[in-house]
């Protein structure tokens, strides 16, 4: 069952202790993130120096599945480069909206155990919201939705 | 009338034979993988009973045309069949006349039809909307947009930590700028009853005329719209057993003659020319194009179905549910009731403590229960009890004291899963 296999061990794990929480002081990057659909708002902060994500951290509030979603995204791309970020961020969107084939090579590790999602659509969104949100920060906008798709392309650099 | 074809007779349920009534809901049949459906998410939409859903083919395999136009045979047919629905809600809700019933496409274009027919005409700038705490986003959108373009001001009622209108505060609001009360009957996120008849009364003394928004009150309670004497009543069909995309707007005759038509077209016209447009009498004035005759029919039936059974012996059945509920809910630790009226419907919004509502919703979805998670269409609610939002159940007449169990154990595995 889809739900079982959702809310297995890791995500619980990092939904009780979520790594990188809390907001940086001197972060170079900031976006919000929110769902108006249920609420969930996420705030993400991050140092990039030389197109490296030297650290991150997020803090908000949202639901299980968002927040496990935000902490292993954080964990996955610290002190990663922003192109690493990008292809990350390009592949979990395919994974979660079940477009990815996992058979084929990707770089997504542990993060495929949010494969299931695809069969629940109402929750795809809560997934995929770390991820938009870390795409708006690394373009400098400071808010992103997850009812605009494009809001990470459409809105000028503000930082 | 129809009920010849309802197979469903008063003294066949003078023993209250809630499990033979159920039986007549086909969906409630259903697996979802592999366990059998209990559907807690009725507040949103009911289910139809095989009844309504053969009236629906009997006029789409028999009936079916377009009305008040051709001379021939199936037009008056159908004509007269979506009449007949029109002569069910009026009795259904102890209309003067049938006029005075306006088929929409359900509460929320009600509510719009209000606004557009009689506030657009009627409200001014400076001029003072009261509504309430417990709207529905349909009751506070559409009066936010007529204030924004005439310049008049929305009033709120507040509520008390039980999720009851201050009716105190509501009279305090009332000034010689009060010129119109949008007011909720039943709660649809917390359940709350409004005392609407003592709030409709105060309005009348201050000659402001009231609408009630009746989504939820009138699948639960007998609503005689003559005994309130509010000025309009909405609610929609698929909250009663019947299709979505139709509901009803009641309105006094002598307002609804005053206000100006909300949609133009076909059928809600005297005569056009390009020069000058005579628009007919009501309710077609309001009814513009091809309404939703098939809709308008099922929800007729859907009225014969529900008036066979009894609103009064419906509401009895599910109150013992709701208490029945309340009673197991309150013996769970960490799970928290929000709405604790003293007149509730059976609806039951709750958290657990340190679990978001939509993981709620989907680890219940495991079991085949459905709930509502989210903000209900009522963020002023949710932020008044300071929650994102909430979890609920809100039972029907078909549902079992064995689904309320069924629930039960379901929480109890959600707190499991996140223990």
């Amino acid at each position: 069952m889809v739900t079982k296999s959702l809310y297995q061990e890791v995500i619980l794990d990092h939904n009780r202790k979520p790594r990188n929480y809390g907001k940086l002081d001197y972060a170079s990057h900031h976006a919000v993130g929110h769902n108006p659909l249920c609420g969930d708002r996420l705030d993400i902060t991050l140092q990039l120096e030389n197109d490296q994500i030297n650290n991150i951290a997020f803090e908000g509030e949202s639901c299980a599945i968002c927040k496990a979603s935000a902490s292993m995204m954080t964990a996955a791309v610290k002190g990663r480069s922003r192109l690493d970020a990008e292809i990350l961020i390009h592949e979990f969107r395919e994974l979660a909206t079940g477009k990815l084939d996992i058979d084929h090579p990707h770089h997504l590790g542990r993060l495929t155990i949010f494969s299931g999602i695809r069969d629940l659509p109402t929750r795809v969104k809560c997934a995929i919201l770390p991820w938009h949100t870390l795409q708006a920060a690394l373009n400098s906008i400071d808010n992103a939705s997850t009812e605009n798709n494009d809001s990470a392309q459409a809105v000028s650099s503000k930082l | 009338m129809d009920s010849a074809n309802i197979s469903l007779k008063p003294e066949a349920f003078s023993d209250l034979d809630w499990e033979k009534i159920r039986a007549d809901f086909p969906i409630l049949k259903l697996k979802i993988d592999g366990k059998p459906l209990i559907y807690l998410d009725n507040a949103a939409s009911s289910q139809m009973p095989q009844q309504v859903i053969d009236r629906l083919v009997r006029y789409q395999t028999t009936q079916h045309a377009n009305i008040n136009r051709a001379v021939h045979y199936l037009s008056e047919v159908a004509t007269m069949e979506y009449h007949k629905a029109r002569c069910r809600l009026q009795q259904f809700i102890n209309a003067r006349e049938d006029r005075e019933i306006i088929f929409t496409s359900g509460t929320t274009d009600s509510i719009n039809l209000v606004m557009h027919g009689y506030g657009r005409k009627f409200i001014k700038a400076g001029d003072e909307i009261i509504l309430t705490t417990l709207e529905h986003h349909s009751n506070i959108v559409p009066w936010q947009m007529l204030a924004n373009e005439k310049g008049a001001k929305i009033r709120v009622v507040p509520i008390n930590d039980k999720g009851e209108l201050e009716v105190d505060e509501y009279e305090k609001l009332f000034n010689e700028r009060t010129k119109f009360v949008g007011l909720i009957h039943v709660s649809n996120a917390l359940g709350t009853i409004n005392p609407i008849k003592r709030m409709i009364d105060f309005a009348h003394q201050h000659g402001v005329p009231v609408l009630i928004d009746g989504a939820q009150a009138a699948p639960h309670i007998i609503v005689d719209v003559q005994a309130l004497d509010c000025d309009f009543y909405a609610f929609s069909a698929h909250k009663l057993c019947g299709p979505t995309g139709v509901g009803i707007l009641y309105g006094k005759a002598a307002l609804l003659e005053a206000m100006q038509p909300f949609k133009g077209g076909g059928d809600m016209i005297a005569s056009v020319s390009f020069e000058k447009t005579t628009y007919n009498t009501i309710p077609h004035k309001f009814e513009a194009g091809t309404p939703p005759i098939a809709a308008a029919i099922g929800f007729g039936a859907a009225i014969d179905y529900l008036m066979a059974i009894g609103i009064k012996s419906i509401a009895a059945y599910e109150l013992a549910l709701l208490d029945y509920a309340t009673e197991c809910l309150n013996e769970i630790p960490g799970v928290r009731i929000i709405g604790t009226a003293a007149e509730k419907t059976a609806v039951i919004s709750f958290t657990i403590d340190g679990i978001h509502p939509h993981d709620i919703g989907t680890i219940l979805n495991q079991d085949g229960i459905a709930v509502r998670t989210g903000h209900h269409c009522a963020q002023p609610v949710m932020q008044r009890f300071k929650v994102p939002a909430t979890s609920r159940a809100s039972f029907a007449f078909y549902n079992r004291k064995t689904e309320v169990d069924a629930l039960i154990a379901g929480i109890k595995t959600v707190q499991k899963v996140f223990l």
